[in-house]
């Protein structure tokens, strides 16, 4: 066991450190709920930071990055210090963190050029099209249709939870150009520019009461048939490279430390019957039940971080990432709720409300980040079958043709 | 950055693993839970000379001279073996207080003897942690009076360390005035007992008054074991579930394709691997951040045992029936978790500590 990075690594986090200090007057404000907002602000800040190294650094220098090897270490220290000199990071979301590192594997050369450099300096904002209406968990029983008309894919169909739909300039997608082939096999990934003809974007109002998502409609709209990423048909496994990214980032230790220091700081400040809430026995019990969990994902992510600078597989423990962090978030967000609580309730509006009602605001999101994703229950059966080797359930039509198997007992 | 055991620590892990599965398998622990004393003598020996047993003992004192991180690995292996071992008090409290507290001679004459398996030592300090009105020892002028309850291994134990107050004495079993009673308690690999002493003859270990923080410390280690026998009880638990799902057949086929059970052991294994890396955080601290270690015992702890409940009724559950039966060997894990739970504190307690150690309660607000 050692918990130290090295002489080299903590050089570069002081850096790192001394960069922050002397530029953090250049960046931006990061805001409420930022995770979701396109802000063009950032540009002038990522440009400094990729000359820095700081950002896009694994990106190919010729494609507008800074050409490092990539670095589990390097990578969680220039997390961990953004994160606590509350600085933003950059450029985030679905164009640096999703298509970027599926173009570097799978694009053309002309794509790489055309659309890498201006995504990693912020300038071209993705969304992406995978979920539709009638496949979530299922995803590959989409079925927005790709119909290849000599040099072109007409577009036909809808996409749903297409977070930054309104905001982006290209949307990176999953359409089934194969009708009569296999489910999996039927799909191909495209590049779609979202002024296209034909192209809907309807906000999607979530319980939360923000806007976070989108819904997107397609009537006829034209693709060149080079927008592909990829072969037709190939869709689903290049799609899938990246949806791996997506699930390692929800559920990070940082979020949920962020969230139980500024839950102390709640329970500390929140005064009712002329106590603070932390001086609750009730309060604190649970405070130190949601601390335990906290610092064991903390412990969790640094035996995973090791597994991958060695190059192993963290087995079984590497798949329950998602499923215990966005729910450790959401209890820590409940508790603060019920710490403040009638104040608890107040939300965006209300002059008495705590930050805006930032708690419920988190409270809320984070319940939508235990179902994205892929849902809590897609998780457990990936712990189950991938980590524990237990055996799928039998398809439906298999069961159907053994009408017992899936059978009730009728006493 | 390794966070994670190193290849000494797998090979010991692997080593105490071979060595349960061989010559303490559940057959043999189900011989051993009658007996009065359900220690194996002769395993106890082999295992003093693989090093397990001295594991925390000075090298100098024919100890191992690991750290608590190693015995917290072996805390693993046991609870995963239900090992009717007493290494809580002889392999951990006994060591740690006689190492730090003794004179040089009371360590020349124990610490040999507890590293080799020749002596047994039990730890009466239950008083230290939960405090009753019909219990505590009293010591004037050397010579003690009183009931410690809760006195872990004390049946075959050559002699039994005492905590009264801020000091800690020492007690040969076979001393006059010294009453040995079993607390029958539901785990059947390891015995309680209470111990009344009346006008008993003792030695100080350590300055008059000034144990307190050696106790404290031992308290904290022992609560990491227990966390660790908690994590290895809870291991063995899934392991089992996941196997006996894999045969067990409903509806013409294995119970293990139904999600409702799927999810159940998803949901165990999800809890254990974060709450295992806090176990070997927790364990590290007391070598790299001792400053960090209590908080850390508490809060592991407390964890464990939660995690360990879930997991021991949990798997029960994808058992059915059988797993409700005596027949099934996993009660043994059942019970087992059950006691190491309460001891030493159960979770509304240690996260109490927990609160106290960052000064949550009871500040003044700015």
């Amino acid at each position: 066991m050692d918990l130290s990075y090295g002489p080299e690594y903590e050089a570069f986090r002081a850096e790192l450190r001394a960069f922050l200090e002397a530029n953090r007057a250049r960046a931006p404000k990061a805001g409420f709920g930022e995770m979701l907002l396109v802000d063009p602000a950032l540009a002038a800040w990522q440009q400094l930071l990729i000359e820095h190294g700081y950002a896009a650094r694994t990106v190919p220098k010729e494609y507008g990055g800074g050409g490092f090897a990539p670095d589990p270490l390097i990578a969680t220290i220039l997390s961990e210090e953004f994160r606590s000199q509350g600085v933003p990071s950059g450029v985030s979301g679905q164009g640096p963190d999703m298509l970027v590192p599926t173009l570097l594997e799978h694009g053309s050369e002309a794509q790489k050029r055309r659309y890498v450099p201006p995504t990693v300096r912020g300038e071209l904002i993705w969304c992406q099209g995978y979920s539709e209406p009638g496949a979530g968990s299922d995803l590959a029983s989409l079925t927005t249709a790709g119909r290849v008309e000599g040099e072109t894919l007409v577009v036909n169909g809808q996409k749903i939870w297409t977070s930054t739909a309104h905001a982006a300039q290209m949307m990176f997608a999953l359409v089934r150009t194969e009708p009569e082939g296999k489910k999996h096999a039927g799909l191909s990934y495209v590049l779609i520019p979202m002024d296209t003809a034909g192209i809907e974007v309807r906000p999607l109002r979530t319980l939360t009461g923000h806007a976070e998502f989108n819904e997107v409609f397609f009537t006829d709209v034209c693709v060149p048939l080079a927008n592909l990423v990829g072969k037709r048909g190939e869709g689903w496994k290049i799609a899938n490279t990246t949806l791996r990214h997506e699930r390692d980032m929800l559920g990070s230790a940082g979020t949920s430390e962020s969230l139980f220091h500024a839950l102390v700081k709640t329970l500390r400040e929140e005064r009712v019957d002329g106590r603070r809430a932390i001086d609750d026995p009730v309060l604190r019990d649970r405070l130190a039940a949601l601390q335990a969990r906290t610092v064991a994902m903390r412990c969790h992510a640094m035996r995973l971080l090791t597994a991958r600078v060695r190059g192993e597989s963290a087995g079984v423990a590497g798949l329950v990432t998602k499923l215990n962090g966005c729910q450790l978030n959401h209890e820590l967000a409940g508790l603060a709720i019920d710490g403040m609580g009638e104040t608890g309730a107040l939300y965006r509006g209300a002059a008495r409300a705590r930050d805006g009602g930032r708690w419920l605001f988190h409270w809320m999101f984070q319940l939508g980040m235990i179902i994205g994703g892929g849902t809590a229950q897609i998780q457990k059966n990936i712990i189950a079958e991938r980590g524990l080797g237990m055996p799928r359930e039998p398809s439906a039509s298999a069961a159907r043709s053994e009408p017992k198997a899936n059978g009730v007992p009728t006493a | 950055m390794n966070f994670g055991l190193s290849e000494e620590q797998r090979l010991l892990d692997a080593s105490v693993r071979r060595f349960l599965a061989e010559r303490l398998p559940p057959a043999r622990v189900r011989e051993l839970r009658d007996e009065k004393d359900p220690c194996d003598a002769a395993a106890w020996q082999e295992l003093a000379a693989l090093g397990v047993v001295g594991c925390l003992v000075p090298e100098a004192y024919g100890g191992a001279g690991l750290g608590v991180l190693d015995a917290a690995v072996i805390a693993t292996a046991l609870g995963h073996g239900a090992a009717p071992l007493p290494f809580l008090s002889s392999s951990v409290l006994a060591p740690l207080l006689l190492d730090a507290l003794g004179s040089q001679g009371q360590q020349e004459s124990w610490l040999p003897r507890l590293a080799s398996g020749a002596a047994r030592v039990a730890v009466a300090a239950s008083e230290r942690v939960e405090r009753r009105q019909d219990a505590g020892v009293r010591a004037v002028d050397g010579r003690l009076s009183g009931l410690a309850l809760f006195v872990p291994d004390a049946v075959g134990a050559a002699a039994c360390l005492v905590a009264s107050g801020d000091d800690l004495w020492l007690v040969p079993a076979d001393a006059r005035g010294l009453e040995l009673s079993p607390l029958p308690t539901i785990d059947a690999t390891r015995r309680l007992a209470e111990l009344r002493f009346t006008d008993v003859a003792a030695e100080r270990i350590g300055p008059a008054g000034g144990a307190g923080p050696a106790l404290d410390r031992a308290l904290d280690v022992a609560r990491v074991v227990l966390a660790a026998d908690l994590l290895g009880c809870a291991d063995r638990a899934l392991e089992l579930a996941v196997a006996y799902a894999g045969q067990r057949r409903q509806f013409e086929r294995p119970i293990a394709s139904f999600q409702a059970v799927k999810h159940l052991c998803a949901e165990m294994a999800a809890a254990l691997e974060p709450a295992r890396a806090l176990v070997w955080y927790a364990a590290h601290s007391f070598d790299a951040l001792p400053q960090e270690a209590p908080l850390l015992a508490a809060l592991a702890k407390a964890h464990l045992a939660e995690v360990g409940t879930f997991v021991l009724r949990t798997a029960t559950e994808v058992h059915g029936g059988i797993g409700f039966t005596d027949a099934c060997d996993l009660h043994f894990w059942f019970h087992r978790a059950a006691l190491d739970r309460q001891l030493l504190g159960g979770p509304e307690k240690l996260r109490a500590r927990a609160a106290e150690l960052q000064g949550w309660a009871g500040e003044r607000s700015g």
